[in-house]
């Protein structure tokens, strides 16, 4: 038994295979993040101070750069998809695609600005 | 869009642990996404220099905020652990009815502890204050 609707087949475009492959890299990015996100929570409570000093001199040092870019690009990637599929399931019509697009230009934003703001930090002169 | 019933028919569940664990980790993942938008801050900040990361670190330090930190450690440590529970689901184990009943509460019971010890050493760190 085919579990193929009538108007499918009909059609006959197939699976666009999209699904399978949004739900494996959001797989894949947790599995990446658990330990970038854990260390980036340890790192930050294990500085001394906060200041700016201490902040600036450790995102400085290249693996903290390295470590914070892979973090900061994955993390905005895995909420990319995680909103996607949230409003998805809650908004319908015209307001999915709007959000939709909103959702995708604010993570770009937030991805591109905060791995820009580290390169310059690791980049710049240490303090 | 169709006009037939879309899932998820989210009002049709009755409410019990499994809607709970899985809404939650959604709510959760809300929160993360909320709290990227403070650490963007601060990191361009810390990349405009001295006198714009001291303006960013008041506001960021006042009560708005640190609620928002409370929210956000909570987020992280409920969806590190309800994150790692579906990885597992994933690979085929651990779905039966008693097994998911019982890992939806460790799942709650170490995201609370790991949520106070977050917040304990947010608040033993000097910067933060």
């Amino acid at each position: 038994m085919s579990l193929r609707t009538p108007l499918g087949r009909v059609l006959g475009k197939g699976a666009a295979k999209e699904g399978v492959h949004h739900w494996w890299v959001q797989r894949v990015t947790s599995v990446a993040l658990i330990p970038l996100a854990i260390s980036f929570v340890v790192s930050i409570l294990s500085l001394p101070a906060l200041d700016y000093p201490t902040v600036h001199a450790w995102v400085h040092q290249s693996w903290t750069a390295v470590l914070l870019v892979l973090f900061l690009g994955l993390a905005c990637w895995h909420s990319k998809l995680g909103m996607q599929v949230i409003i998805e399931d809650y908004i319908h019509g015209s307001a999915k695609t709007i959000a939709l697009i909103v959702s995708t230009f604010g993570h770009t934003l937030i991805a591109a600005a905060s791995i820009f703001a580290v390169l310059k930090v690791a980049f710049g002169i240490a303090t | 869009m169709p006009d037939r019933p879309l899932s998820p028919h989210a009002s049709v569940y009755k409410f019990k642990y499994t809607i709970v664990s899985s809404f939650l980790n959604r709510l959760t993942g809300i929160g993360l996404s909320l709290g990227l938008i403070p650490l963007v801050i601060w990191l361009m900040a810390l990349a405009n220099g001295p006198k714009a990361y001291e303006a960013a670190a008041v506001m960021l330090a006042n009560p708005f905020f640190k609620l928002i930190y409370v929210g956000v450690a909570f987020s992280f440590s409920y969806h590190l652990v309800a994150g790692v529970r579906h990885l597992i689901w994933d690979t085929g184990r651990g779905l039966e009815k008693r097994q998911s009943q019982s890992s939806a509460w460790i799942v709650v019971a170490v995201a609370i502890v790991l949520t106070v010890i977050l917040l304990v050493a947010l608040a033993a760190n000097r910067g933060l204050v």
